[in-house]
């Protein structure tokens, strides 16, 4: 109905509420990202310094970050437990989404509908029984505690996500490479897993940020330095008691930030359709 | 035939013959397949699941066995006003912020429906706040709130509003509201982008049709969007409360629960007792004490929004 309308009103009932939306949901980013490059002069006085410029722009506190604390540690161990995974979780929703959808074994619904259910169990209230677990497996303070538990969020998740990405794929295709001799791995090594990579994408991407992002698993089974993820070792190790150094916890923030967005940028399409995905279903 | 009585002759190519015939089985091979999810979700999400009840009926400090007591636990969190300003606070928290989830993402998602340019520059950057780690831009919302060098007050102040700088995270209202502002913030894209699909599947025609007929846009928006959008409006409102009512991160990362326990949700407060003070066995029947709360918030968000779905007469 829009071609109805005269600028005037567009302004007042569009252009404007967007505004106003696009700044609040953008500014925390902006603020982050001037106080990362501020110099503590210009940072703590606002009487001299109009707070939302820089004048004299400095890489101290990403250099203080980047050499006088384990944060490129931490973003080593970021990334190795986010790879490490979402490809096991892949793997395993892959195989157990498959077999739900499309080899419909006896029970294949019940199962699909525990999965659904696990989708509703949150972190908060299994963070405790599995710390009891990681400690007994003698994997606390350790990557794998994370590499494991992850998945107790991602499989369901991306196993969700996938039944609803191969029933889109035609059960056609599989028969006619069945008539031709193929044997039922054959077919989901050839046929369905590549019609299926748009599936796998979304799956994946959606799995690293939300490895990425995790924190209270994160928070619970490691305790020394070197072995935390950035969001854990940017709220533990980065404040000294009172004393906040928020140029150089800006700069956590925002570099912890930047690989999952440049992901994302380039990923959107996928990205936004696992979230719909996941909820349509 | 004489391939396959050749075959049978030799016992090695029979096995491989087997072997093939159970790898073409569907409920072997479905079984198979299912075996790594299932392993994983059974040992790290099945017995914790578990556990955690059990757990919530002993006294297991952390890193040694406990002895079970019964519900020792639930009846010391009874008489614990702690516990239940915790229990004030989720709710107070997921009720106000779903609320402003819900309104103010619909509203950006209504918006977003409508004839732009750049539509799609601005879905991805409407979407940034959820792609962000929570606990990353949970700390810029620690540095707006600061109560020195809150920008927020400072430009209030500039524009002559209010005379000192507000203390957000030192007041227990302020700090209430606070969090919830961070929360509802984090929470919209989410909301937004969501609903967005949804408005998007509603043929234009159907409001063609109403304006015909003289509906307003009011009418317009009661009479064709809400109906069809309300199905997806239960599914996303189900995740976000539930996302909201779990929450940690963000009053970790702010609050820890403070100022004087003002802000603590059930999840920060079982991971205070739990973790941070060592009694596992209460921090349990903090987190099992969630679970009536989760499954009655679930079911009304879900079924309430979906009463039209199974009124007699109904689809």
């Amino acid at each position: 109905m829009d071609y109805l309308e005269r600028l005037p009103r567009r302004v007042v009932t569009l252009y404007l509420p967007l505004g106003i939306f696009v700044f609040v949901l953008l500014f925390p980013f902006y603020w982050m990202t001037t106080t990362t490059f501020k110099p503590d002069a210009e940072l703590y006085d606002y009487a001299h310094f109009n707070p939302f410029g820089i004048v004299h722009p400095t890489l101290m506190h990403i250099e203080k970050l980047l050499f006088e604390t384990d944060y490129p540690q931490w973003l080593l161990n970021t990334t190795f437990v986010a790879v490490a995974a979402t490809v096991l979780s892949l793997f395993s929703s892959v195989c157990a989404a498959y077999a739900i959808e499309r080899l419909r074994f006896t029970g294949a619904r019940y199962v699909g509908l525990a999965i659904f259910l696990a989708y509703l169990v949150p972190p908060s209230i299994l963070f405790i029984p599995l710390a009891a677990i990681i400690f007994q497996l003698g994997l606390y303070d350790s990557d794998w505690a994370l590499v494991l538990t992850y998945p107790t969020f991602l499989v369901p998740f991306c196993t969700w996500l996938l039944m609803g990405y191969f029933r889109t794929i035609p059960y056609e295709l599989e028969e006619c490479a069945m008539i031709d001799g193929a044997s039922r791995l054959q077919v989901l090594r050839w046929i369905t897993l590549p019609l299926a990579v748009p599936g796998l994408i979304s799956a994946g991407i959606f799995a690293f940020t939300l490895s990425w992002n995790e924190f209270i698993y994160a928070l619970t089974f490691i305790s020394s330095s070197e072995n935390k993820t950035v969001p854990v070792g940017a709220i533990t190790e980065l404040v000294e008691g009172d004393v906040y150094h928020w140029g150089s916890l800006m700069a956590a923030a925002l570099l912890g930030s930047l690989p999952v967005v440049i992901l994302y940028s380039f990923f959107v399409e996928y990205y936004v359709s696992s979230l719909t995905g996941a909820v349509k279903e | 035939m004489t391939a396959e009585v050749q075959l049978a002759d030799r016992p090695a190519a029979r096995r491989r013959q087997t072997a093939a015939r159970l790898f073409d089985n569907r409920h072997f091979l479905g079984w198979l397949f299912m075996l790594p999810a299932a392993s994983i979700l059974l040992v790290f999400l099945a017995y914790p699941l578990g556990l955690g009840f059990w757990l919530g009926l002993t006294d297991t400090p952390i890193g040694e066995p406990g002895h079970f007591i019964g519900l020792a636990n639930f009846v010391s969190l009874s008489r614990d006003s702690v516990f239940w300003l915790s229990v004030f606070n989720t709710i107070f928290y997921t009720v106000v912020a779903s609320f402003f989830k819900f309104f103010l993402g619909l509203y950006l998602a209504l918006l977003l429906n409508r004839r732009l340019p750049f539509k799609s520059l601005l879905r991805a950057i409407v979407l940034l706040p959820f792609v962000v780690p929570t606990v990353l831009s949970a700390i810029a919302f620690w540095w707006i709130y600061d109560p020195q060098f809150s920008i927020v007050s400072w430009a209030l102040i500039q524009l002559g509003l209010i005379d000192h700088y507000i203390d957000f995270l030192g007041q227990p209202w302020h700090a209430r509201f606070a969090t919830v502002v961070a929360n509802v913030w984090r929470g919209i894209p989410f909301v937004t982008i969501t609903l967005l699909a949804g408005l998007q599947t509603i043929s234009p025609s159907l409001y063609e049709a109403a304006t015909l007929d003289g509906a307003s846009a009011l009418q317009r928006f009661r009479f064709v969007t809400l109906p069809l959008l309300s199905p997806i409006i239960a599914v996303v409102m189900t995740f976000s409360v539930l996302l909201t009512f779990t929450d940690f991160q963000l009053i970790y990362t702010l609050t820890r629960g403070g100022p004087i326990n003002a802000t603590h949700l059930m999840a920060t407060l079982s991971f205070e007792r739990a973790i941070t003070g060592g009694h596992l066995g209460e921090g349990a029947a903090i987190a099992d004490a969630m679970v009536p709360f989760l499954l009655a918030a679930i079911l009304f968000s879900y079924f309430g929004l979906q009463r039209r779905r199974w009124q007699p007469g109904s689809r």
